[in-house]
């Protein structure tokens, strides 16, 4: 029987084109198309193995090995700082790391600045390379809403296009973080599945070439 | 000598196969106190995996320490002497922070050190050990080698900041080949110097495969050194029939600071982090006032228990289940028998749920 190579895909959107780069590079899986609520999907013939996990949770199942390969954005890489090989840039899903605040923003170096962020280390990386003092504030969505209720000065998120930030009346004042999707892998497990592992990355390697 | 290995878990039967292996390459025993004091650790933080150590006032008042690695204790209490070496190996608990947890966790760590005159033959003998080291975990395993005298000259040769050498190295532990182009784009190096070192990211592999690459790193007399080097060790590990196992990958990274020369790293199929890491530190001894030499390794076995899984068809071989009735000299006589029989017993006075057991011996009173 083949070694199956286990594959982390992201949940979503993202997650879908990424399966469509790996079909191209000789992995498919048919019944990954059909519509129903499996999360796990194989075949044993090129001896491959897809499951669907949260985005923010592929990082995790490779870290672990539960994945030999997976993709994740570079925002939790960032953030988490998992143990793992960043093997290649897939290109897709870029978008910025920014800081965000009212219009009339104006930071105020005598106090400590209030940062609402789902992105706490990544936060205080960015404000620590500056010297500035501040303060965090861990939220898990709608982070847009901190500055105008005043329960922060700026957020720290990612931003696409702007259009949440534009209609909530908030500014981008730094993009600080280009991020896209990676292609993300174990250390130990790529030891021993390099060859498969090898043959998708200069595939992927090549279609991100053709972007 | 009667045989207690079925008596051992899996961790502690690796640990014992270990230390009979280093045995037998004449490294002597080092056993150390399970306290050490704090100031070690403080002096020599980046040496340490974690910067969290589990700390205590002794009696009289000094900081003392639970040992959260046991290299340093090893250097400190070595004995300078001019010419020879000395062969230790150990078998200790270490205290960390497991990352998962965010806690403290107790690591049983098996590993040896050569201190004093490091030669050729004591480096190459380091790396056999460690290798057979997995061989002996399992037979599925690899042991990544890299040289930082090399990828540090290379480094140096591509003209970097000292904060784009920093990123360089931490991408090439990430094998992000798009992370060096851009520090290397960045700090503006010219593309020939750019493509040698963006090699140290994709030559990797088999000795048989990669050495005719190398020669490509030999940017200076200490690289070539290093690369003639690396070729010399995997040649004799070869010889003795070691060298299939081995990887060169420059992306095994150990702290700059404290390692120089040869580092290794080994990995076990099954096990998702590497359980073997080791190498030259002659920086860290001289950071520690020491001018003898000294290469190491350690093999981390908490993952090991997961790892093997011990199949074990019974908890126990009897049960013996007895009543109020039964006196307690029935039930001993009954159950030395079994036990001096060579079966395993385990006297209860109802039957657990879940217990695995061979067979049932039922001890019932006269009077109920």
């Amino acid at each position: 029987m083949k070694t199956m190579l286990n594959v982390a895909l992201p949940k979503g959107r993202l997650g879908e084109k990424v399966y469509y780069m790996f079909e191209m590079a000789g992995f498919p899986c048919p019944s990954i198309k059909e519509n129903n609520r499996k999360l796990i999907f194989e075949n044993q013939e090129v001896g491959v193995r897809y499951f669907w996990v949260k985005p923010s949770d592929v990082a995790i199942y490779v870290e672990r090995g539960a994945a030999d390969v997976g993709v994740a954005g570079k925002d939790i890489l960032l953030e988490y700082a998992p143990d793992v090989y960043e093997l290649l840039d897939l290109k897709i899903g870029a978008c910025n790391m920014a800081v965000a605040a009212k219009a009339d923003f104006v930071d105020d170096r005598k106090r400590t600045l209030h940062v609402a962020t789902k992105f706490k280390n990544i936060a205080k990386k960015y404000y620590a390379g500056l010297g500035r003092d501040i303060d965090i504030i861990h939220l898990n969505g709608s982070i847009e809403l901190a500055p105008i209720l005043g329960l922060s000065d700026v957020i720290v998120d990612i931003v696409e296009t702007g259009t949440t930030l534009k209609e909530n009346n908030l500014v981008v004042f730094d993009k600080f973080q280009p991020i896209s999707a990676r292609l993300i892998a174990n250390k130990a497990n790529f030891k021993f599945k390099s060859e498969q592992i090898e043959k998708i990355c200069r595939s992927l390697e090549k279609q991100t070439e053709n972007l | 000598m009667e045989n207690y290995g079925w008596a051992l878990n899996s961790d502690e039967r690796a640990a014992f196969k270990l230390r009979a292996l280093y045995k037998k390459y004449g490294y002597t025993q080092y056993r150390m106190s399970k306290f050490e004091e704090y100031d070690l650790y403080a002096r020599n933080k980046d040496f340490l995996v974690s910067d969290n150590v589990i700390t205590f006032t002794d009696t009289d008042g000094k900081l003392l320490a639970l040992k959260p690695d046991v290299t340093l204790s090893i250097i400190k209490s070595n004995k300078e002497s001019a010419n020879g070496i000395s062969k230790v190996y150990y078998n200790e608990h270490v205290y960390r922070v497991s990352k998962g947890t965010q806690s403290f966790k107790e690591i049983m760590q098996v590993g040896l050190e050569c201190i004093g005159d490091v030669d050729g033959y004591v480096v190459t003998e380091v790396l056999a050990l460690a290798a057979k080291s997995l061989d002996l975990i399992s037979e599925n395993n690899v042991l990544d080698l890299s040289d930082l005298s090399l990828v540090k000259s290379v480094i140096e040769y591509a003209g970097v900041s000292f904060s784009g050498e920093e990123k360089i190295i931490s991408f090439l532990g990430e094998k992000n080949v798009e992370g060096v182009r851009t520090v290397l784009r960045e700090e503006k190096v010219d593309a020939e110097k750019a493509t040698i070192v963006e090699k140290l990211v994709t030559v990797y592999g088999a000795p048989s495969k990669v050495l005719k690459d190398l020669d490509c790193f030999k940017v200076n007399d200490r690289a070539e050194k290093a690369v003639e080097n690396l070729k010399g060790l995997t040649d004799s590990l070869a010889a003795i029939g070691m060298g299939d196992k081995i990887r060169i990958d420059f992306s095994v990274i150990n702290d700059i600071n404290y390692y120089n020369g040869v580092v290794f790293k080994g990995f076990v199929s099954g096990i998702p982090t590497g359980i073997l890491s080791g190498g030259q530190y002659d920086n860290l001894m001289n950071k520690m006032g020491k001018t003898a030499r000294a290469i190491g390794f350690a093999v981390y076995l908490d993952e090991i228990e997961n790892f093997v899984k011990d199949t074990e068809e019974y908890d126990v071989d009897v049960l013996v289940v007895y009543d109020n009735g039964v006196s307690p000299k029935d039930i001993s006589v009954k159950v030395n028998e079994i036990v001096m029989g060579g079966e395993t017993a385990l006297a209860k006075k109802t039957i657990p749920e879940r217990l695995k057991y061979k067979r049932l011996v039922e001890l019932k009173g006269e009077c109920e």
